[in-house]
Order: C-alpha cells, then sequence, then structure tokens
C-alpha cells in the first residue's frame, strides 16, 4: 500500500496561548512494499507524522492518503483504508491487557468483527510470526513473559490484524543487545513472508542505514531530508546540527577521511566497510 | 637502614602499612564504597507453588571509592535488582550490602544511605515530581530539611552542573527527553551524593541526548564521584574503568572494559555483542591487520588505522 502525504500541517491548541507547530507543510511518498526510516530527535515531530498516517489524529491542514485513499474521513472506504494500517507505538508492552497472550493478540481481529475462530487462527499466525509458540505460550499471562517475549506479543498483537501498512514507532527501545537483534529479525521476517509498507521510526542509525530504502529526516516539525540512506547519511554536517548522528561505519570511515585518508564513507555493513579499510591502507 | 613494615588488612578493600622503623603510617589507595558480600535476592513467585527464581545469586563484589563502574547483562540477568541493593531500595535476601561504611540492613541508616548514593532511572517522566524545574531539583535537599538559602545554592549548582541553568522556570514538560533525564541528574546532584547509580539513563533518549548525558557521567566521575552505569549498549560500557557481565544473578566477568572486549568468543555465549570499535577490529584482524588486542573505542581503531 503506498502511502503519500500532502502539505499537512498540524497545530496543536490552535489559537489557544500554547499553540504548538508541531507539523508544518510535510510532502513525501512511500512506495508499496518499502520499508522507510523515519529519523529525527525528541520533539521533532515524529510521533504526530506517524498518528496522522495512521488516521489517529486529524490534521490542521493537508491529506494524508493509503492506496490512493484518504485518510481520515468520515467515509467507509477512508476507514477501511484505515484499518490497513498497523501502529505499534513505543515501548508496546505497556498495552497488553488480557489474562492471556492468546486473548491479547486476538484482540485486534476480534475488534474488526472477525469470528472467535478465525480471530484464534490470526492470532495463532502472528504469534508464530514474532517466534512465540502459542500452543506453549499462549496460556500464560502476559505478564508471565520475559521483556523481549512481552514486546514481541505486543508486536504479535498488531501483525494479528493483517496490516498493510506497518508502523513500528522505537520498536528496539530499552531492548538487551539479544532482544534487539530478535525485532531486527522479525521485522526482516515479515517483510518476506507479507511485505507490508514499513515505516521504521528510530534513534539506531544503524539499524536504519542497514534496513531502510528510504530515509525521512524530520526537524522542528518540518521534513528536512528525503532520500536513500546513502545520500541522507552524506549530509554529515546538517544531521549533527540537528542532534543527529551517524551510523557507525559511516562515522568511522568520515573519522578516517578527515584524516586524510582516501577512503569512501557511505558504506552501512560492516564486513564491507574492514574491507574497504583494509584496500584503502594497502594503497598507502 | 632497614625497614620493617607490619600490614593490617580491613575486609578486601583497604590495607594500613605501618613502618616499625620510621614510625609512619601508609593508607593504601583502595577505598571501598560498596560492599556486597554474597548478596542473594528472590522476588516473590508469581505463580503459587512453584519456587521463587533467585534474581541474585551469590555476588561479592567491591566498587571503589571514584571508580567508573559499568553494569552489563541481558535483560532478567539481575542489573536492576542489584542496582537496587545498592541504595536500600531492595534488601538484600542473604548476604549484606555495606554502602559508605552502613549496612543497608540497618533501618536507621536507609535515609542516610540514599543520600548519599543517588539514582537516576531510565524513563524521565517517572522521576520528576515538580512542575517547574528548579522546584524539582529542590525537592531532595527540602525534604531533609536542609537550610532555604543553602537549597538555593545547591540548586543553581546542579542545574549548572548539567547545563540546564538557564531552563530553571520551565515546566518539565516542554523539555525533551534528555533535558528532563538531566533536571533528574540535577535533582540527585543537589543531594550532594558520593555516588551516583544510572540505571539505563540513555535507553529513552536520541543520539544527542545520549551524548549529553554520557558527557555528565564522564564529568561527574572526573570530578571524583563514584560512578555505576547500567546499560545495555556496549559502547557505553567502553568507557568505563571496569565492566561487570550479570548473567542468571551471578558475576559471569569483571574486568578492565579493553580486557573484557577481547574475549569476543566468550562474550558471543553471552549474547552480548561488542563495542562497534571493537567488531571493526576484529574483521580488521581476520583481513591481516594487526590491530592491537583492547581497541575498543573509534578513536582508539582510527588512531591505528592512521599511525
Amino acid at each position: 500500500m503506498q502511502i503519500r502525504v500532502e502539505s499537512l500541517s498540524h497545530i496543536y491548541a490552535e489559537g489557544m496561548p500554547f499553540e504548538t507547530v508541531a507539523l508544518e507543510d510535510i510532502n513525501f511518498t512511500i512506495e508499496s512494499g518499502s520499508l522507510t526510516g523515519i529519523i529525527g530527535h525528541t520533539g521533532s515531530g515524529k510521533s504526530t507524522l506517524m498518528m496522522h498516517i495512521s488516521g489517529l489524529i486529524k490534521p490542521s491542514s493537508g491529506r494524508v492518503y493509503a492506496g490512493g485513499t484518504q485518510i481520515g474521513l468520515k467515509t467507509k472506504e477512508s476507514r477501511e483504508a484505515a484499518r490497513k494500517i498497523g501502529i505499534v507505538f513505543q515501548y508496546p508492552e505497556y498495552q497488553l491487557f488480557e489474562e492471556t497472550v492468546l486473548k491479547d493478540v486476538s484482540f485486534g481481529p476480534k475488534n474488526f468483527g472477525f469470528s472467535p475462530q478465525e480471530c484464534e487462527e490470526k492470532a495463532k499466525k502472528a504469534l508464530e510470526l514474532v517466534g512465540i509458540d502459542p500452543d506453549e505460550k499462549g496460556k500464560f499471562s502476559p505478564f508471565e513473559l520475559s521483556g523481549g517475549e512481552k514486546r514481541r506479543v505486543a508486536i504479535a498483537g498488531v501483525l494479528a490484524t493483517e496490516p498493510e501498512v506497518l508502523i513500528l514507532d522505537e520498536p528496539t527501545a530499552g531492548l538487551d543487545p539479544r532482544g534487539h537483534r530478535e525485532i531486527l529479525k522479525i521485522i526482516e521476517q515479515i517483510r518476506r513472508l507479507h511485505k507490508p509498507t514499513i515505516l521504521l521510526v528510530s534513534h539506531n542509525m544503524d539499524d536504519i542505514a542497514a534496513m531502510a530504502d528510504q530515509v525521512l529526516v524530520i526537524d522542528g516539525g518540518r521534513l528536512a531530508m528525503d532520500g536513500t540512506a546513502a545520500e541522507v547519511f552524506a549530509r554529515r554536517e546538517e544531521l549533527a546540527s540537528m542532534g543527529l548522528g551517524l551510523p557507525s561505519t559511516s562515522s568511522l570511515l568520515s573519522a578516517l577521511a578527515a584524516r586524510g585518508m582516501e577512503i569512501r564513507t557511505d558504506i552501512f555493513d560492516e564486513d564491507e566497510a574492514a574491507r574497504e579499510i583494509a584496500r584503502a591502507l594497502r594503497q598507502d | 637502614m632497614i625497614y620493617f613494615f607490619v600490614i593490617y588488612s580491613f575486609g578486601s578493600s583497604s590495607q594500613l602499612l605501618y613502618c616499625r622503623s620510621c614510625d609512619i603510617l601508609i593508607v593504601m589507595k583502595f577505598e571501598s564504597i560498596i560492599q556486597l558480600k554474597d548478596v542473594e535476592f528472590s522476588y516473590p513467585a508469581q505463580v503459587e507453588a512453584a519456587a521463587p527464581a533467585k534474581a541474585l545469586d551469590g555476588i561479592s563484589l567491591d566498587i571503589e571509592r571514584g571508580s567508573f563502574v559499568a553494569i552489563v547483562g541481558s535483560n532478567g540477568s539481575g542489573k536492576s535488582t542489584l542496582a537496587k541493593h545498592f541504595n536500600a531500595l531492595l534488601l538484600p535476601g542473604g548476604g549484606e550490602v555495606i554502602v559508605c561504611g552502613m549496612k543497608t540492613s540497618d533501618p536507621e541508616c536507609t535515609w542516610e544511605i540514599r543520600r548519599r548514593c543517588g539514582m537516576v532511572f531510565q524513563n524521565p517522566d517517572n522521576q520528576l515530581v515538580s512542575s517547574v524545574v528548579e522546584d524539582d531539583v529542590a525537592f531532595g535537599p527540602e525534604n531533609i530539611g536542609v537550610e532555604p538559602l543553602r537549597i538555593r545554592e545547591l540548586v543553581d549548582e546542579s542545574l549548572k552542573a548539567v547545563g540546564m541553568y538557564e531552563h530553571r522556570k520551565k515546566g518539565p514538560h516542554l523539555l525533551s527527553g534528555g533535558q528532563k533525564q538531566r533536571v533528574a541528574i540535577a535533582g540527585v546532584l543537589a543531594m550532594q551524593p558520593e555516588c551516583i547509580v544510572f540505571d539505563e539513563p540513555t535507553a529513552m533518549l536520541d543520539p544527542a541526548g545520549r551524548r549529553d548525558i554520557l558527557k555528565i557521567i564522564e564529568a561527574l566521575h572526573e570530578e571524583g564521584k563514584t560512578v555505576i552505569l547500567i546499560t545495555h549498549f556496549m559502547e557505553e560500557a567502553a568507557l568505563a574503568e571496569r565492566v561487570i557481565v550479570l548473567e542468571g544473578g551471578r558475576v559471569a566477568f569483571d574486568e578492565a572494559p579493553d580486557k573484557l572486549f577481547s574475549r569476543a568468543a566468550e562474550l558471543e555465549k553471552y549474547k552480548l555483542g561488542l563495542p562497534f570499535a571493537a567488531s571493526m577490529a576484529q574483521k580488521l584482524r581476520a583481513l591481516g591487520l594487526k590491530v592491537p588486542e583492547g581497541t575498543i573505542t573509534q578513536e582508539g581503531l582510527a588512531d591505528f588505522i592512521c599511525r
């Protein structure tokens, strides 16, 4: 499902003393089935933008289209389109509430009016997708699980609604390195099996560089950059002025280039970066 | 002349050297601020009849005054449980914890221990209690009855130390996550603690917020405060003087970061990963470059490559 955002602006508390412009004239298009990374410092407007794309709040002006249908209208088509957009909020495990893992994951499809049997099937499929055995852990209380497992169950709860657009807001925040790698693997798996359009909000530049087809940089409520990872991370100084960094590989390679080495800086894979350093050293 | 020494040992941490021939007493440097002896702790079992799992399973540690110690380990390894033992938020089920010479199990000492050993948590939103930044920082000293004029001084000094002085009149809700975290640190500093425990202070912050907090942590250490940093980021652990790896409530490793991160294969077992520079160093070694063991920072690696 393609996402198109046109002249989107959002003002919080419009006309009130604390009026704040959260988003200003945002325009971009995300291709169906791609993974787009969204970066920006805290308070830049990323989360507000994600809420617009999922139709949770209405723009002060401008439009959001999902697969050609405008989101946020009171028409049947608009609601149908919004249903196909799933959003996983930050720290989603705080939103687990049901008695059992299976019930919690079934909640989404249940709300969309599927029969109990269909709900259970969808929930089981979603749990398998995130690497949790529904027969073993489906009857557990979500609160008996480890932190990483809770996070995965919460993600399964959104996957159970079979979204065509999946928004992940900081899905790895607060996890240990193992939990972090597990989530990334699940995202790769979802991409391979279901090819949804994915929007990944993250502070981890390494993940963004490794996974994203397109990168959007939000700064002060405006779209500051829109391009491939290579294009975006080449603009090092601008990113630094926005409080953002580079992926570890380009950070090291840029530091080497700054010391006078002739070396490429647009490499995001560690193995490739190592080979480039070895090559550059041999040339010296 | 013959020097004749007598050594007096007090626990594992401090030693006195007495020279009989010249009548001088020498105090050995190592002074511990926190000592743990065979500490065990279990949370109450969630399922009835199930045996409670041990969150801490026989931990003995000595944290040197003025040192910078990082604690790493996977989720559920006992890091946060351990941290809460450092200032009597949790009391050991077995063994004992001694902070600045006081036992945490002694209820008389609880408040003094908490003043001397402050704590900064992961989520900045859970730590601020007031609607004005400077009131929030004043909350601690006010509670222990510090003179109003002295409170003013403490609040100003603390806010300046974390670079938030110009925001002192603002409401915390107008601040970014990193700024809120800095205010939380100021609140701890206003209590003039000797030791500060940071429990994943950067987990919820953006890259700039993370850098700010790490700079403050390093500055506090340089000023002589004891700093304990619990983290999932190996790059952060690489900044410390000593890294303690927890696994299943036990200490798996306890050594300097350059030594620890040279044991890539063993660390893999604990699924911890390496700091980026250490991982790159390993890949470069595989390509035939002689990167020295113990290269764990980007600067160190760049120095080697451009030598």
